[in-house]
């Protein structure tokens, strides 16, 4: 049962960590309807400024803070010179921009950091577990990481549900032009939105960097994850990519915690054990396949669209 | 016009004519993985490789050496892909390199049909050791099993009663799983695979390995993964609770990285970069002078001792690459210093090889290095050699 309990807070986490990248992924592309492969380039920079600043200053929650405030400058500065462009063309133009993109800043961190890659240690208050429940001990990072998530969800759910500027990010999901004709700033709107988004996943990658390091194109990968998200949850919803996120994650890591076990009872121990990590790594998309074919909106389709 | 036609002929015949007789330069394939996260070890396999050559003069008996490098991208397709251009468009006399047993898995065929010489400078699956073992395959490197192999010796050594198991579903990772099993006297009361290499999260294996208590648990985790499982071990509250044991997870490459995480796991090598003996000396100073700021790791080490084995092998054939049997029998003499120290071959073109218990520890300029602790195995052999049956 303790396992469960650990497990369940482990698919808890990486599902919140998901969120963070999913919901500005979710946002650039409901609001502006730009498709944006290079997002898990920002959340690569977010990890690489969190090593750097922190190692400058000495203090990991400095750095972190540094961190999120200059990702979130970069993902101005690329929407004002690069995205603007796109606005308007075919998402074919966004994938192959925002590709380049991807390997532009792949190779633009490889001349500032090197290939080597970085490490992001944590202090000490954090580097150790703490006890949550009788005989539960968790990891007092990844606790933190879940509250972390959990504050910027409810502020995100605040800043769309109860501000003007919310408000207008909700109608642009739903009716840009519109939104536009009423005399709306759109375009500082899109440059806000974007830089939203980007210290969304600066914050996404600075806080797994602790977990899995600081390397070129780790972003590729959970990129992946986060438009599955994005496709299960509804384009452009936020509440969507938060259930969607938490779905995954859990499935993903009780997956991975059981279906050897569960594999055990049908199969050999030796096949069980090579096949079930195959297999389970497939069960996300089949959750996506399953959404798309009963709801092909996602679950929580932005309204009006 | 007609005069000058004929001297630029003859000079053509005359630079043809030799080379069908007798070889003009020695072509070597590459391969390793020089692109994304891991390519820090293609480096340091090309950096030991190309020192090697400077040694020597960039001359293997006499001849001029070529070497083609060719990426894999850390993909079995591409590595294939890239071995049958080498053999085939490049037409090299040995290929060398590999560090993942899938990418050799994946090569090994067209090596062997084309009766190109393979030299392993990393990978081992224990296919190549027994069932696959073949005249054109090498290794300077070892069998799979034979590192875990070691470290379950030295489990049995500190008493180690009850184990759990981790690494990636793939051929290496199966190997190292099954080595340290095959000489662990005690308990295993738990194993996971994880899907490699893209999964980087080890929560929920970390999580089942706490909840079974064992004495200590076994990981083999190469490249950056090592890494992120030893922060994550941290960071789970098991450092100080369940010892850890490792192969393959802390060398020279990880461990500026891991830093203090690395501290007191031990981990079993052939190769450690303070072993006493003249070659590995030269090669471990030379290195850190022409590469400043790197420090090698095995698998520079292997890829050094890779470069002059085929040097011995040119030199004994006098540079008649044509006769296979010949740099056959010439390559399994071994006749070069190896900086691993004693270096013999197994039937089965493995080397039979002392394996070391390192240790990572901070030197005095506060730099992370490893060091020998102890030899845990003299002249081991793998455990596939009976199956294998030279043709």
């Amino acid at each position: 049962m303790t396992l469960f309990i650990e497990q369940c807070l482990n698919g808890l986490q990486f599902g919140l960590l998901l969120f963070m990248l999913a919901a500005g992924l979710t946002l650039v592309f409901g609001i502006m309807d730009l498709v944006n492969l290079a997002h898990g380039s920002l959340y690569m920079l977010g990890a690489y400024f969190a090593a750097t600043f922190a190692a400058w200053t000495g203090s990991f929650v400095l750095g972190a803070v540094m961190a999120l405030g200059a990702t979130l400058l970069v993902g101005m500065a690329v929407e004002v010179i690069a995205m603007r462009r796109l606005y308007g063309r075919d998402h074919l133009d966004h994938v192959l921009a925002t590709f380049g993109l991807i390997l532009f800043f792949d190779e633009l961190v490889r001349l500032i950091w090197g290939a080597g890659g970085m490490s992001l240690p944590l202090p000490s208050w954090l580097n150790t577990s703490i006890r949550i429940l009788p005989g539960v001990d968790y990891s007092a990072y990844k606790l933190s990481i879940i509250v972390v998530s959990l504050v910027v969800a409810a502020f995100l759910y605040w800043l769309v549900m109860r501000t003007r500027i919310g408000m207008l990010i909700r109608a642009g999901a739903s009716n840009r032009e519109m939104v536009g004709a009423l005399g709306v700033n759109i375009k500082l709107l899109f440059t806000l939105v974007f830089g939203l988004g980007a210290a969304l996943a600066g914050l996404a990658g600075l806080m797994q960097a602790p977990i899995l390091t600081v390397q070129i194109g780790m972003g590729e990968n959970i990129l992946i994850l986060a438009f599955v998200i994005t496709v299960i949850g509804g384009i452009g919803s936020i509440r969507g990519a938060f259930v969607a996120a938490i779905m995954v994650g859990l499935i993903d890591t009780l997956g991975r915690a059981y279906f050897t076990d569960l594999l055990r009872l049908a199969f050999s121990k030796e096949t069980a054990a090579t096949a079930a990590p195959a297999l389970s790594s497939m069960l996300i998309y089949l959750l996506m396949a399953i959404v798309l074919v009963m709801r092909p909106e996602g679950l929580f389709p932005a309204s009006g669209k | 016009m007609r005069k000058q036609l004929l001297v630029a002929t003859a000079a053509l015949l005359l630079a043809a004519g030799p080379a069908s007789a007798q070889q003009k330069s020695v072509k070597i394939g590459f391969i390793s993985t020089f692109s994304g996260p891991v390519a820090v070890i293609g480096n340091d396999m090309r950096n030991s490789f190309e020192l090697a050559l400077d040694h020597m003069g960039r001359k293997m008996g006499g001849l001029p050496v070529e070497v083609i490098y060719e990426d894999d991208g850390f993909k079995p397709e591409v590595g294939k892909q890239k071995t049958d251009k080498l053999i085939e468009s490049d037409k090299v006399d040995f290929l060398v390199g590999y560090i993942w047993s899938n990418v050799l898995l994946a090569s090994m065929k067209s090596a062997v049909d084309s009766k190109t010489f393979l030299i392993t400078s990393n990978a081992g699956p224990h296919q190549i050791a027994g069932e696959q073992c073949s005249p054109f395959i090498f290794s300077t490197s070892w069998q799979n099993d034979q590192t875990p192999q070691a470290m379950g010796h030295y489990m049995n050594q500190k008493g180690v009663k009850t184990a759990f198991l981790i690494g990636p579903n793939y051929a290496a990772g199966k190997d190292m799983l099954g080595g340290v099993a095959s000489t662990f006297k005690g308990k295993i009361v738990g194993q996971e695979l994880t899907k490699w290499p893209d999964q980087l999260d080890f929560s929920a294996e970390l999580a089942k390995a706490k909840a079974e208590k064992p004495d200590a648990i076994f990981v083999f985790y190469p490249g950056k993964a090592g890494v992120q499982f030893l922060s994550q071990y941290a960071q789970s509250g098991l450092k100080g609770q369940i010892p850890l044991y490792t192969a393959f997870t802390i060398d020279e490459l990880s461990l500026p990285l891991q830093k203090d995480l690395a501290l007191g796991v031990p981990g079993a090598q052939q190769w450690v970069n303070d072993l006493p003996n003249d070659a590995n000396k030269k090669f471990v100073a030379d290195y850190i002078k022409k590469y400043p700021g790197l420090r090698p790791s095995f698998y520079g080490a292997q890829s050094y001792d890779a470069a002059n084995l085929i040097a011995s092998a040119v030199a004994a054939t006098k540079g008649n690459l044509t006769d296979k049997v010949a740099v056959q029998k010439a390559l399994e003499k071994a006749d070069f210093k190896s900086v691993r120290g004693k270096f013999r071959f197994n039937t089965n073109h493995i080397p039979i090889q002392n394996f070391y218990l390192q240790e990572p520890v901070k030197d005095q300029d506060g730099n992370y290095v490893l060091k020998t602790v102890a030899t845990i195995v003299e002249d081991n052999q793998d455990r596939f050699v009976t199956q294998c049956q030279m043709k």
